[in-house]
């Protein structure tokens, strides 16, 4: 009878394709899970429905037009990608940008950082099945969209950045409406706690999930608030500040569970600093002019030039070949997304299907980054 | 630790060692790729160096050779070190893998292989990471033609 029971029960393990057009993948991304029942035993990835070749395409254009491309990558911090371009080509060429631009420069990143977080925090409730955080976070965001779209003419894809400054100065009512709206997110940001933080749903989705340890976070190259759940103090805008990140006050979120709901606490701890650097800078921005003026071909010395950034997801890294003509002989993203999903798998294993759309919205993917 | 320490650490590990800092904000050094995976393994283990975070890893292609460069940097001691490596054959291109090293490594070779057609021993899932496995070629190499898929100006 016993063995009879065992038979007629017995599990085997199977494929499942997750994607590339799954809900909880935010974009198009494919994974191939080996299953038993409903526990994961591996993660496979398959990358590249989004493929533009950017780093090919880099080569054949100018520098000014690659400033244009990187929006493309991260769409969530495509102002924080310009401004990795424009520093490394600065950085080539010895310009010193104005004081102006970078305090600007600083504020806008910041209030990217603002948006993209607050979107990772409505599709994260979604994730997790509450549909209420995405139209709470939408309306707020919305605000800032429209504090860019006046600056610059767009509201996603911004840029705002060119190598030597910025393509035009700030909107005469940039200062009030950024200062209004920090007036309005802090009013607004105790609610996101109410409504998901204690929740115990939510709490019981995320404690103890998908924990990835120091040690692990440092060896697969996680960064952004990943890494700093983990207790890796990875933020470049502490250990390499560029920009006014050197003359701002402002303390990197960093906790040490390693779970879903660590990054989840560090992120929302990111908004509130966000919101104290922008505090610091809005009434001070410095008279100066908005841009250095560069050559109209630009041509990067011989060398090599590296530069950090830190995007909404974390660490983000140009490497430019140059060979003295007017395009990168090479060009390389590392993007911050690429090594934070593949850890993925090492957070994943072992756990439930549910977990796993746990873990990929506390990870906070962007495909188009992963692909570039 | 200044760069020049880290030189003369580094340096009296083996003599077939390339420094170089011109052109360049990092220390840049030049390895053989037989040496590779020991090196690299030792710039992890050695306590007063420390480099446990790879933070970029390039796919190159020089014209003549190919190769890989790791860009480098300790957490703790914020040291910063660049190894690159290279290698003449373009037919068959091999290098060690160093992911047992850094872990980040497993996805980033996959992208060297994938455009440069670098292969790399030891690793655990070698396939193309973003293009169609029956692919012809590798794009990023400087030799690479499609013309019906590039625009060349």
């Amino acid at each position: 009878m016993e063995q009879l029971t065992k038979d007629r029960f017995k599990t085997e393990e199977y494929f499942i394709n997750m994607g590339p057009q799954h809900p909880a993948a935010h974009g198009v991304l494919r994974l191939i899970l080996t299953i038993d029942g409903e526990i994961i035993k591996d993660v496979d990835t398959d990358l590249g429905y989004i493929h533009r070749s950017i780093e090919k395409m880099c080569e054949r254009d100018s520098y000014q037009q690659i400033v244009h491309l990187t929006d493309r990558m991260d769409y969530l911090s495509s102002h924080i990608n310009n401004e990795a371009v424009c520093l490394v080509v600065e950085n080539g060429l010895q310009i010193e940008v104005t004081d102006r631009v970078k305090v600007i420069r600083t504020i806008i990143s910041e209030l990217t950082r603002l948006a993209s977080h607050q979107l990772w925090w409505g599709v994260n409730g979604m994730d997790l099945g509450a549909l209420t955080t995405y139209f709470y976070a939408f309306r707020d965001r919305e605000k800032i969209n429209d504090i860019f779209e006046e600056t610059c003419g767009a509201r996603l894809t911004m840029n705002y950045n060119i190598p030597g400054g910025l393509m035009f100065d700030i909107h005469p009512n940039f200062v009030n409406r950024t200062k209004e709206f920090i007036t309005h997110f802090k009013t607004k940001l105790p609610e996101y706690d109410r409504l998901l933080t204690g929740n115990v749903i939510f709490e019981k989705r995320t404690m103890g999930i998908g924990v990835l340890s120091r040690e692990a976070a440092i060896s697969y190259g996680a960064s952004g608030p990943v890494a700093r759940a983990s207790g890796f103090a990875s933020d470049v805008r502490k250990r390499h500040p560029y920009s006014a990140y050197d003359r701002v006050n402002f303390e990197e979120a960093i906790r040490t569970e390693g779970d879903n709901y660590a990054r989840y606490k560090v992120r929302i701890q990111e908004m509130w600093e966000s919101m104290k650097i922008i505090e610091q800078l809005i009434d001070n921005i410095p008279e100066g002019e908005h841009q250095t003026k560069t050559n109209a071909v630009i041509k990067l010395p011989k060398g090599e030039f590296y530069q950090r950034v830190e995007t909404a997801r974390g660490e983000l890294g140009v490497y430019i070949n140059s060979t003295g003509t007017k395009n990168p002989y090479r060009l390389k993203f590392r993007s911050p997304g690429l090594s934070n999903l593949s850890l993925l798998k090492h957070i994943s294993v072992g756990a439930k299907i549910g977990d796993l759309v746990a873990n990929m919205a506390s990870i906070d993917l962007v495909i188009p980054d992963i692909d570039r | 630790m200044t760069n020049q320490e880290i030189q003369n650490i580094v340096g009296s590990w083996s003599e077939n060692l390339e420094f170089t800092e011109e052109a360049s904000q990092f220390l840049n050094v030049t390895l053989p790729k037989e040496e590779l995976y020991s090196i690299c393994k030792k710039l992890k283990e050695t306590p007063e160096l420390d480099f446990d975070y790879l933070f970029c890893l390039t796919g190159m292609d020089w014209g003549k050779e190919l190769g890989v460069i790791y860009h480098l940097e300790s957490i703790d001691k914020k040291y910063n070190i660049v190894v690159k490596v290279k290698t003449e054959d373009r037919e068959n291109p091999v290098l060690d893998s160093v992911c047992d090293i850094w872990r980040t490594a497993e996805f980033h070779e996959m992208e060297v292989f994938d455009f440069f057609g670098i292969k790399f021993n030891n690793h655990p899932n070698l396939k193309r990471l973003f293009l169609p496995a029956e692919w012809d070629g590798f794009p990023l190499r400087k030799d690479y033609v499609d013309e019906a898929n590039m625009v060349i100006k």
